[in-house]
């Protein structure tokens, strides 16, 4: 049982910075506070897919004579394009809440939706 | 933070390095780990520093906004017109080894290309993303 | 040659788009966005007649095999999804071209018109690939830039109305990661067919299961399949008008594409038989189609009133496929060709209403439908085929749906079916009613913004549209045999017929 869970370290600790980022994004009420929720819920898929490709006693993956077992890359490059797009979508939320104070004068979610049922 | 003589100091000796970096991530990128997004998100970073130690005027003064906005685009551009390029040679999209004679060679000046795309297209985008926030917080 | 052209779908937005934003004016983006679109339609039929009768066309991007290479494999199915979104990117194309100026400011046209780009290349993406990662950026690629549009709506209404879709559609997606993260694990492949082919091998893996809950919840959200629909009135209802027609009509079909995908060709169908999958999606389909019908029902304004009835007939496509028949999965992709066409005509119409009274409140518009006989004719004509009377496109989908739940004498659906329907007439019924008797009061029309009140009728190119789709709806229903049969081959190749 220790093993297990000493074994599986890393998978528990995605699972905490997931679950965290999953609770911040559903509980505050705050959009910033929601959207760091939702950047930290991408990361966390990030760091599973990162540690899916490690291999055990394997090298950075550059051929090398000096090497044989090596991580496998793959899972890392696919997360090069998850960063972009979780860039580009926490961008594009900071821009909607720039937008939204602007108009609102708030970003407290309750108090927009206030002000959307009055008007 | 205009006024701090250290940081006024240390930014006008480490953005040059900051940028020398970014361009040997980027150049080096098809050897070893590196690649036009790292080397777009460094170059970026540079500027970044700069803007913050020295103002949004400054930093608008070394690359305009609208130099910018073309060059996000033209990276862009660059990149699909690599994947054209191999396509009126008789490849498929993207497929580098139909762009010289050598396909060795081929690989090699394709991914220089296209990661030099990306590069551009990342840092200006980066950029961009920093001037429009910054002017919209501190309007000047 | 018709391989080089699957990839250039791709690859003219990708083009276009980033030309487009550097430029300014109106006409000159507009002119780009509408060709574009134009060419894409034109490959895609050209692409589609290739494939009708079950020939694969395989592209392999950059040359490298699959499955270690991104493959494109293009069979009916594919190229009908490719042919839906550019026709009705062409569509509001043509309808933007008075409708986007007067609710876009003019000096974003230019970025206006490269998300819509963009968004097109998404979308046109997601309907070719074969590998799975590949989808999930095409995926990102349209959603990103369908947020941006979205928040551009005029109404404050429409930033908040974003930023819910920016929120749950992000948890989809990377729910959607999560899934093909665990898939990857279990297969080592990201190639669909690749998967598919391999499936026996790696079955018995708990992570099997897993990857496929993650998956179908992800491809969910995005597809507004109910209980997880309520991003969409809001976002469809507040957009601008083209919009609201290009997406209503594109992205959640397009979403239930990759779910046809997913559970027909991803894994097998006795896999998720065993898992109550098909039950599941008929008591939700069910209970989507009379709680997004009622709701259409309560609504008091036009665009979010259809916008609930896109929930109700993404209800009707659901229960298509879980009835796993190959009547049933005929008309469920047959409606999700019937329902772009009715959907984006009466947007257009609700759009024109934008444009000519600056309001889609119904009590604004009571009566104004004299002072505009064809737009309103259209427009209770795509209404009745919304509800599905016989001689267009609706009755064609409900009568097999019908017969596919009969057939496996499936009472409840049926009931539901009939419920659905018949609340279709009460809200169909409070659109005719509001535009055609005047009430007492006098007729209150707030012009549009920029206080032009000489709006004498709709423009041409707002007319061009609404009636292209409406005689599509009078066409196909008269007409059926040309989506029918291409519906037919895609059921039969999916169920492996």
């Amino acid at each position: 049982m220790l093993e297990y869970v000493a074994g599986h370290v890393n998978y528990w600790l995605i699972i905490v910075v997931m679950m965290v980022g999953l609770y911040t994004l559903i509980s505050r009420t705050n959009l910033m506070k929601k959207l760091a929720g939702l950047a930290m819920f991408q990361t966390a898929v990030i760091l599973f897919y990162v540690s899916l490709g490690k291999v055990k006693d394997g090298t950075v993956p550059i051929v090398d004579d000096a090497y044989e077992i090596y991580s496998n890359p793959l899972p890392q490059v696919l997360m090069l394009t998850a960063i972009v797009v979780g860039v580009a979508t926490t961008a594009l939320g900071f821009a909607l809440v720039i937008r939204i104070k602007e108009s609102y004068d708030s970003i407290e979610e309750d108090e927009i939706n206030k002000l959307d049922q009055d008007a | 933070m205009g006024n701090d003589l250290v940081l006024r100091v240390v930014t006008k000796w480490l953005s040059p390095i900051i940028v020398l970096f970014a361009l040997y991530v980027q150049f080096h990128g098809d050897y070893s780990p590196g690649g036009g997004f790292q080397a777009g998100v460094i170059f970026s970073s540079a500027i970044l520093l700069y803007a913050l130690t020295y103002g949004l005027d400054a930093a608008l003064k070394v690359i305009p906004e609208s130099a910018l906005k073309i060059c996000a685009s033209f990276g862009v551009l660059l990149y699909a017109g690599v994947g054209v390029v191999s396509m009126l040679k008789g490849g498929n999209f993207l497929n580098y080894s139909v762009l010289l004679s050598d396909p060795v060679a081929g690989q090699h000046i394709g991914i220089i290309i296209i990661e030099l795309g990306v590069g551009i297209t990342v840092a200006s985008v980066m950029i961009l993303l920093f001037f429009t926030f910054a002017r919209r917080v501190a309007p000047e | 040659m018709t391989e080089q052209l699957t990839i250039l779908l791709v690859v003219i937005p990708l083009l276009s788009a980033p030309i487009t934003a550097i430029f300014k004016n109106h006409l000159l983006t507009w002119a780009i966005t509408l060709s574009v679109s134009i060419v894409c339609f034109a490959i895609s039929g050209v692409i589609l007649a290739e494939v009708i009768d079950g020939k694969h066309v395989i592209y392999e991007l950059g040359g490298w095999r699959p499955p270690w290479g991104i493959e494109y494999k293009i069979d009916s199915l594919n190229a009908f999804i490719a042919l839906i979104v550019s026709g009705i990117a062409v569509v509001s194309g043509i309808f933007s071209f008075r409708s986007a100026p007067s609710e876009i400011d003019t000096t974003q046209s230019g970025l206006f018109y490269a998300a819509f780009q963009l968004c097109l290349l998404g979308l046109l993406g997601i309907a070719l690939t074969g590998d799975i990662f590949n989808l999930f950026v095409f995926l990102e690629i349209s959603s990103l830039s369908s947020y941006a549009l979205i928040s551009m709506g005029r109404k404050r209404q429409a930033l908040t109305a974003s930023f819910a879709y920016l929120i749950l559609g992000t948890i989809g997606a990377t729910f959607f990661l999560i899934g093909v993260g665990f898939l990857y694990a279990a297969s080592g492949s990201l190639n669909i067919a690749d998967i598919a082919e391999r499936f026996s091998s790696f079955e018995d893996m708990q992570l099997v299961v897993t990857a496929f809950i993650f998956i179908l919840l992800g491809i969910a959200l995005k597809a507004a399949i109910f209980p997880l629909h309520s991003w969409l009135p809001n976002a469809y209802g507040f957009a601008p008008s083209t919009v609201s027609i290009f997406l209503s009509a594109t992205a959640t079909k397009v979403s239930i594409y990759v779910l046809l995908r997913v559970l027909f060709d991803l894994y097998p169908i006795a896999y998720w038989q065993e898992l109550l999958i098909p039950q599941l999606l008929l008591v939700l389909g069910c209970v989507g189609v009379i709680y997004g019908s009622v709701r259409a029902w309560q609504q008091v304004e036009i665009k979010r009133l259809l916008a609930f009835s896109s929930v109700a007939q993404i209800g009707y496509i659901v229960i298509g496929i879980a009835l796993l028949t190959e009547t049933g999965l005929t008309a469920a992709v047959l409606h999700l060709f019937n329902h772009a066409i009715i959907k984006a005509t009466l947007f257009i119409g609700a759009g024109i209403l934008v444009y000519r009274a600056n309001s889609t409140k119904l009590s604004d518009l009571r009566g104004f439908g004299a002072s505009m006989p064809w737009t309103f004719f259209a427009m209770a004509f795509a209404g009745l085929s919304l509800i599905g009377v016989p001689g267009t496109v609706g009755f064609v989908t409900k009568w097999y749906l019908l017969e596919a739940a009969i057939q496996q004498s499936k009472w409840i659906v049926v009931g539901a079916i009939v419920i659905g329907s018949v609340f279709a007439i009460a809200y169909v019924w409070k659109i005719v009613e509001a535009l055609y008797f005047n009430s007492k009061r006098k007729i209150h029309i707030q012009h549009v913004k920029s206080g032009d009140i000489n709006i004498p009728s709709a423009s041409k190119s707002m007319g061009l549209a609404l009636w292209l789709g409406a005689i599509a709806c009078l066409y196909f229903g008269l007409f059926t045999n040309i989506p029918f049969n291409a519906a037919n081959a895609v059921a039969k190749a999916l169920l492996g017929m």
